[in-house]
């Protein structure tokens, strides 16, 4: 089976431009991350702040192009630098950002906001287009008269359900999910994880999850790629990154995620009294 | 006698449809050398009622309490020029965003002598000493130097090590930590717990952590306290709140936590839980 996402070997640099007194220099943003994700998979990227994770994700969303290596989707070359970005290949993979507050537009109604990816990218009727966003509402946990509702009028997890409805609009074969619970409650975080989980059964989606919270992605991911300055340090399935980390990088971060269970307090509470 | 005291504090805002109850009836107390932690998600008042004691809600708020005491000092009754003089000196508070509660306008040298200079009075010489051992002391590399750097000059993490620092400059009794790791990544996450914990250890300060991170109360807290719209559902110490929780809501929040999911789906709290369950074991 033809992954639905492969990378080769993709590289990003950034030229910043110089000035009276400073020279023009590159940021070597991603330097070389290969990978691969199946059918129905999730792949969750790991790093920390400034680690290339999220210009990855605007590559592969085709927001930006690499500066070089390949990257197929379905099989298919995409290079959108020369070919530019036709709206069959927009359909293909779709994005969820960090903040459900900063990424609806306040002045539309979530009706208007979940049909615009059709205006833009298919011929379909106003009727049918209605009819799809009422259906995509009720997919993501939302009612039919959240429709004409404006964004102010929602809580963030509801928020983040508007942002998954609007992504999976155009029937992607791709999701990526920049960081897409961080900014969301405990409680509300794992409604929208559930969600997550359920959508991925239902439409065959693949996921490529971004995120700095390990015990998230230990939940969600199938493989796993840990990044550290631009380039993967890690990569492999969830069981072999979690259970045998290979990079000292790798184990900084697990050991620097807090632990929640009854024992690592006891051992805190030991050496407190010591 | 506690370091802070509070009983049935009462903070509402007045809004256009009516009083908006933030804290209903939150009793508290911190000793000294004690870490307390106040859990709760978004909503909750974990913030408001901090900041209610610290005096530090715009005039839109009503502030009650039947106790609301500082070593022994009335908080409520007095004026606020008497407050700030205990405010930022011997109650010390940190923010989540580190980059935020700084002032872009100025050095960080001169934000943390403006405190010396207000609250100790110490002249130029001593307190550009005393800022230079203030950020050694939280681990600022080439403290002389950073001194003249602005905010928008350091990282997220150096930011909030400058806030600890500018906490710490008058050896405050109580600490108040709103959020302090939030906004860092986990691996500067754990150091400034880290420096925090030890800091709280060598001074014998009272700390108060607000936060809705489970594993950082699980990594910090002596006692937790937590919080749900406005009202306290549970106090414990922290073994005994992840071995038994008492209430129906700290079990869910607990079960909430990816790290403990058992299925291949994660429970989730308004699956189970009514407001009017989850306030039934709520005590004062």
């Amino acid at each position: 089976m033809t992954p639905v996402l492969e990378a080769r070997n993709l590289v990003r640099d950034y030229h910043i431009p110089g000035s009276l007194l400073k020279r023009a220099r590159i940021v070597h943003a991603v330097k070389g991350v290969s990978f691969a994700v199946d059918q129905g998979k999730t792949l969750a990227i790991v790093g920390e702040s400034g680690c290339g994770k999220s210009t990855l994700a605007r590559i592969v969303t085709m927001i930006d192009p690499a500066t070089s290596g390949e990257m197929l989707i379905d099989g298919e070359k995409v290079d959108i630098a020369r070919d530019g970005l036709t709206s069959e290949m927009r359909r293909k993979v779709q994005i969820v950002f960090q903040n459900p507050y900063g990424t609806l537009n306040p002045r539309k109604k979530i009706g208007d906001i979940l049909s615009e990816p059709l205006i833009i990218n298919t011929r379909m009727k106003a009727d049918e287009r209605r009819d799809m966003a009422m259906a995509m509402l009720k997919k993501v946990g939302l009612e039919e008269k959240h429709y004409g509702r404006y964004p102010h009028m929602f809580s963030g997890g509801q928020r983040q359900r508007v942002a998954i409805a609007r992504a999976l609009m155009l029937n992607p074969r791709l999701l990526v999910l920049d960081e897409p619970v961080s900014a969301l409650d405990l409680s509300v975080q794992a409604q929208v994880l559930n969600l997550l989980a359920d959508l991925q059964d239902e439409f065959q989606l693949t996921y490529v999850f971004i995120s700095h919270d390990l015990s998230v992605v230990r939940y969600i991911a199938d493989d796993v790629m840990v990044m550290y300055y631009g380039e993967a340090v890690e990569y492999g399935s969830r069981e072999e990154v979690f259970s045998d980390p290979k990079h000292s990088y790798t184990k900084t971060l697990f050991a620097a995620t807090p632990r929640a269970d009854v024992d690592s307090i006891k051992a805190r509470l030991a050496r407190k009294a010591a | 006698m506690s370091l802070l005291e509070v009983e049935n504090l009462v903070v509402e805002f007045q809004t256009a449809s009516g009083p908006f109850r933030a804290v209903n009836g939150v009793s508290l107390k911190v000793n000294e050398g004690e870490v307390l932690a106040i859990v709760g998600e978004s909503g909750s008042g974990k913030s408001v009622s901090m900041l209610a004691a610290m005096g530090l809600l715009p005039w839109t708020a009503k502030v009650t309490a039947d106790k609301l005491q500082f070593n022994g000092i009335d908080l409520l009754g007095m004026s606020s020029s008497e407050r700030r003089r205990i405010v930022g000196k011997d109650i010390a508070m940190i923010f989540q965003e580190p980059i935020a509660s700084l002032n872009p306008c100025f050095t960080v040298g001169f934000q943390i002598e403006e405190v010396l200079r207000l609250h100790l009075g110490l002249d130029k010489a001593a307190r550009r000493a005393r800022a230079i051992e203030l950020f050694e002391l939280v681990g600022i590399p080439n403290p002389a130097e950073r001194l003249s750097h602005f905010p928008h000059q350091m990282s997220g993490g150096q930011c909030q090590r400058v806030m600890i620092a500018i906490a710490l400059s008058c050896n405050p009794k109580l600490l108040i930590a709103d959020e302090p790791t939030t906004a860092l990544d986990v691996t500067i996450q754990k150091q400034i717990l880290d420096l925090l914990m030890r800091l709280q250890a060598e001074h014998g300060m009272g700390m108060i952590i607000i936060t809705h991170n489970m594993g950082v109360v699980a990594e910090t807290a002596d006692r937790v306290i937590v919080q749900y719209k406005g009202r306290k559902i549970e106090e414990a110490d922290v073994l005994s709140l992840f071995e038994s929780p008492k209430s129906a809501y700290t079990r869910a929040l607990l079960s909430a936590l990816p790290d403990n999911a058992t299925g291949d789906r994660l429970p989730t709290i308004a699956e189970f839980l009514s407001d009017d369950q989850i306030f039934a074991g709520a005590v004062r």
